[in-house]
């Protein structure tokens, strides 16, 4: 089983959902986040008095996926994220070492 | 109000305000103006319900201008924890002006003895009834009362104006003792050098429709010499200081430039055609101010911007203040936009290189502002720009006039500033403690908080 983390822009949030949900995701948790990486922050101007925000907002997506799947939804959020410009976000993949459904106390994929 | 005298057609209008009261009218004959005399006799006259209805709706516009108009502008602009000390401290200092004019402030500015200085008598509105009359610009009376509540507010928007460049920093206390001392020896005097028949601006016959070196110049120069012995607040300029909420500055402004049509179209004192100009002069110029800030910051390189919108808004109506009844609609249109661009490079550029800390940028806007509309008006006041001057009028001597006239109020508003603030400093002690100024004036000096 894989870990999935994408950091993304939250305008992408709901073109990633569809995506993922088509290719057979069935769940996921979404948080908003704020950060920085090479985009940097913003500016704001107020008569003439510039102020830096060095931290921007972005929605992290995080997904339990069987070992087959993964690859595929890294490669789908990568595709559909992206907006070939600094600031599109990064994907993690990490190793899940289980998974249990609290409902029902299944382990493993069965959770997912 | 001063312009009148050019308005109307030579000296036939040498009506003072008082012309209704005995002594000046004395005076008034000595000095050979028959009209006035004339006027004397008419001020039996009983004042046209009309007149006396726009008087009226003009002073509430006026208040409307200060609460919530002027509290909520400069309220959105400071910091959250700032909100109600802003707002408050607006309250209070109005207050404390409508108090102090009914008890001296109106016999000194506008009282029946005097010279071109100062004025006195009337004291606590002595000998004022229903039936006594204020002289309008022409044959027209309207009741004392409504004149005296109409100028009232003129002297409550003006100290109130002062408080944009202390606020976040300065004890409601000192603002209170502030406000005592300046408008005694700042406000009054300049209102009665200006705006009353005696008065040394009033007889140059310098133009000022509506209060541009009496209230704009005053307030804006004020502010700056305050701001500069009050001292920078904590962490200017490098710790961010933004807006707290553009959304009320957006509602006050619009609150203000519905009030201004009170100030400017009011201080016509009639429901009449001059009253109409200023109307439409006080629509057009700042439209044209809130377009043309926008315009200056995309030409600066930066988003056009709200603030910016808001920052024209008030750079176009201080403009035109002076102006409104002495303008074609056209030439208030430029004088707009010539101060809000002027305007916009004192703020954003000068302010930063010249390092003082007017907070909400009450000089950068009403001082610059009012400066440029006082010696804007000379031009647009030509009858060959649309202006109602007569066919003799000259641009260049009028010219010296303001220039003379708007030297003259920086001097008066910098020394009498000077005073006040070293005073309020000796009785207060002036700045709030580090701790307070830190955590908020809200919570410190009046144990509240705006949002809870």
């Amino acid at each position: 089983m894989k870990f999935i983390i994408a950091i993304i822009k939250p305008f992408k949030l709901d073109e990633v959902r569809e995506a993922l949900g088509a290719i057979g995701v069935a769940g996921m948790t979404v948080s908003e986040v704020k950060g920085f990486g090479r985009q940097k922050g913003q500016t704001e101007i107020y008569r003439g008095a510039e102020y830096s925000t060095n931290m921007l907002p972005k929605v992290k997506i995080e997904v339990a996926a069987p070992d087959d799947l993964a690859g595929k939804i890294v490669e789908t959020i990568q595709q559909v994220a992206s907006t070939e410009a600094i600031g599109d976000g990064k994907i993690f993949v990490l190793d899940l070492a289980s998974a249990v459904r609290i409902r029902t106390g299944e382990s493993g994929d069965t959770a997912l | 109000m001063m312009n009148r005298k050019l308005m109307c057609g030579g000296g036939t209008i040498a009506a003072s305000l008082f012309a209704a009261l005995p002594a000046w009218a004395q005076e008034a004959v000595e000095a050979g103006t028959p009209i006035a005399a004339a006027t004397t006799e008419a001020a039996a006259a009983v004042p046209n319900p009309g007149n006396n209805a726009w008087m009226m709706t003009s002073t509430l516009l006026v208040l409307l201008m200060i609460l919530p108009g002027l509290a909520l502008f400069y309220g959105g602009l400071t910091r959250s924890k700032n909100m109600l000390s802003t707002m408050t401290q607006i309250g209070g200092v109005t207050a404390l002006a409508m108090l102090m004019w009914v008890m001296f402030g109106y016999g000194l500015a506008f009282g029946p003895e005097g010279n071109q200085f100062i004025s006195w008598g009337k004291f606590f509105l002595a000998g004022v009834t229903p039936d006594s009359t204020a002289a309008t610009f022409t044959d027209e009376v309207i009741s004392e009362y409504i004149f005296i509540a109409f100028q009232m507010t003129f002297s409550a928007i003006t100290v109130a104006l002062v408080l944009g460049s202390v606020v976040e920093r300065m004890k409601f206390s000192a603002v209170m003792a502030f406000t005592v001392i300046w408008l005694v020896i700042v406000y009054y005097p300049i209102a009665h050098m200006v705006w009353e028949a005696r008065g040394v601006f009033f007889a140059m016959g310098a133009l000022d429709f509506a209060g541009g070196t009496v209230v704009h110049i005053n307030a804006g120069v004020s502010a700056l010499v305050a701001a500069m012995i009050l001292g920078k607040r904590r962490g200017y300029p490098l710790e961010p200081m933004p807006p707290h909420s553009l959304t009320l500055t957006m509602v006050g402004t619009g609150l203000l430039w519905v009030g201004w049509f009170g100030f400017n179209a009011g201080s016509a004192l009639e429901a009449n055609g001059s009253a109409a100009l200023a109307m439409i002069n006080t629509f057009v110029a700042t439209a044209a101010g809130a377009l043309f800030w926008m315009l200056a910051e995309r030409l600066a390189g930066h988003k056009g911007s709200a603030l910016g919108w808001c920052s024209g808004v008030i750079a176009g109506l201080v403009a035109v203040t002076p102006a409104a009844g002495n303008s074609g609609p056209f030439g208030a249109i430029i004088l707009g936009a010539v101060a809000s661009v002027i305007c916009f490079f004192c703020v954003s550029k000068l302010k930063p290189a010249l390092g003082y800390d007017d907070s909400l940028d009450a000089f950068g806007i009403h001082g610059v502002g009012g400066i440029v509309g006082a010696i804007g008006t000379a031009i647009v006041y030509a009858p060959s720009l649309g202006g109602p001057g007569g066919d003799d009028f000259v641009i260049g001597a009028q010219l010296v006039t303001q220039i003379f006239a708007v030297l003259a109020t920086i001097a008066l508003s910098v020394i009498g500033t000077a005073i006040a603030m070293f005073v309020a400093k000796a009785l207060t002690g002036l700045r709030v403690a580090p701790e307070i100024e830190h955590d908020g004036l809200d919570i410190g000096e009046h144990g509240e908080r705006a949002y809870n």
